[in-house]
């Protein structure tokens, strides 16, 4: 057995989508730096209704998709996440709740859990409740968080415990680990924070050393095998220091499919910084329809608009070229190579700034609201 | 540590069972098996899935390589020699209990 992840030489004719993350609303209370929402956070006016998501669902599951992430900003902000469960349950989608927990009572979780939830993700921003409250910006919300996590397990509902690390947190990773066992979760995702959007934004307030990031990987080794067949760890390693470049997403257009709270369907959650990619809207068109023919989907999908030194190279049906975003945040043209990639041409210069960066105090972190990012959207003109 | 979670080892006398937030079904886009589990997607092949249709809480390890002899038309300690290690490998991940 192994997981669906097929590495065909040849590009494939477009498979069936895997995942389909449901961003329901961009609304959150929480205010963390490095959230993979775009820095223009969409309104809570322009949110699809219910209606709409019921019919997105239906469709994504005639269409293959199996695995459904009920995600945000903060998904339990929505009064009829109870009516999306519901319908998710019936057709067969296999439901994560992603969640930061604060707002759940134990009375809703129990209702989701009845009306067929598969699965709870809670994130945690740090062992220590006092900088977790502060890099969420929330005062109490770790307390809340370890509060829900506990239910979940009380519900007998499978916990994942999602933790972004950064340099403002990494040295606690031992203790992480720990509270994730002590917790009772299956799963635990410790995710090195990727640089896009807010995080772009703090890169250097956040980014680690090249030594945190190797000291990152030897104790997630060490802990996965001391704790075999009790926490399952998956690791995101930052790119920066890496040679090669991430399959993002499993290659832009394999896998997964990212509608916005809006409707807008994107290939990833970064895809909107793309300039010159027409998103087609869940309101206009059908999921298949968009999936199989939508400009978005259609421009990077396979090897065949790789430029070299991608386009003959013994990874490219591995990496699928790595990730279009960071190629146009750091290069200016999302038809580049991935600057993570030793063969970049800009890839020395994309590692010295993550170790610049790295070496100097950290700056006064940006925290995600919609009023930041407005200023820097602004700033950015 | 609190030393409540440990790992489960898997004996030809455990009992295995789907995990509870575990689904296995037959996906009739892709037409084939699937086991579906928290932000994982297993892809059994035959042998895996006649194992897992048999793991139901009730019968053995030992039962099943018994269940599955006329199938494979091997003795039971040649089945479980290939369904101990995959049995111990799903209990790993979280896929079954025993």
């Amino acid at each position: 057995m192994s997981l669906v992840a097929t590495s065909a030489e040849q590009t494939p004719a477009v498979g069936p989508p895997l995942g389909l993350l449901a961003e329901l609303t961009h609304r959150c209370p929480l205010q963390c730096p490095y959230c993979s929402n775009p820095l223009v956070l969409e309104r809570a006016g322009a949110e699809l209704p219910t209606e709409v998501w019921l019919d997105v669902l239906e469709q994504a599951a005639a269409l293959g998709v199996l695995q459904l992430h009920l995600s945000g900003g903060e998904p339990t902000l929505r009064r009829d996440l109870e009516e999306i469960v519901a319908l998710a349950a019936k057709v067969g989608l296999y439901a994560s709740l992603i969640t930061a927990g604060v707002l759940l009572t134990r009375e809703r979780l129990e209702r989701l859990a009845a009306l067929g939830l598969d699965h709870v993700q809670v994130s945690i921003q740090d062992a220590d409740p006092g900088n977790a409250d502060r890099l969420a910006r929330y005062a109490g919300s770790h307390a809340r968080k370890l509060e829900v996590a506990h239910w979940v397990r009380t519900l007998k509902l499978p916990l994942t415990i999602n933790a972004p690390v950064h340099r403002q947190n990494l040295s606690n990773l031992p203790a992480i680990i720990e509270l994730a066992v002590n917790l009772g979760a299956q799963r635990l995702e410790v995710a090195h924070v990727q640089y896009y959007g807010w995080a772009l934004k703090n890169r250097q307030a956040l980014m680690p050393t090249r030594r945190q990031v190797l000291d990152s990987v030897e104790l997630v080794e060490r802990a996965r095998e001391r704790l075999r067949g009790v926490l399952v760890i998956d690791f995101v390693v930052p790119d920066y220091y890496a040679r090669r470049p991430k399959p993002c997403m499993g290659g832009w257009g394999r896998g997964s499919i990212n509608i916005t709270p809006s409707g807008k369907a994107l290939p990833c959650h970064a895809a909107e910084t793309i300039p010159g990619l027409v998103f087609d809207n869940v309101r206009d068109k059908r999921l298949a329809d968009i999936w199989l023919h939508s400009d978005a989907f259609q421009r990077f999908r396979g090897t065949d608009w790789m430029p070299q030194p991608c386009r003959s190279c013994e990874w490219r049906a591995v990496d699928w070229g790595g990730c279009r975003c960071q190629a146009l945040a750091f290069g200016g043209d999302a038809g580049l190579t991935d600057p993570a990639c030793a063969k970049s041409a800009l890839h020395a210069a994309f590692t010295q700034i993550a170790e610049e960066e790295a070496s100097e105090p950290a700056r006064e972190l940006v925290f995600r609201n919609p009023r930041a990012g407005r200023d820097a959207e602004v700033g950015r003109r | 540590m609190s030393g409540e979670a440990r790992r489960t080892v898997v004996a030809p006398a455990s009992v295995p069972a789907l995990a509870r937030h575990v689904k296995m079904r037959h996906d009739n886009v892709r037409n084939r098996w699937l086991v579906l589990a928290p932000e994982r997607v297993f892809t059994p092949d035959a042998v895996a899935v006649a194992v897992l249709q048999l793991c139901d809480g009730k019968r053995s390890v030992e039962a099943i390589a018994v269940a599955l002899e006329q199938t494979y038309n091997a003795p039971k300690e040649r089945i479980l020699l290939d369904i101990l290690p995959m049995l111990q490998d799903l209990a790993d991940r979280g896929v079954v209990t025993a």
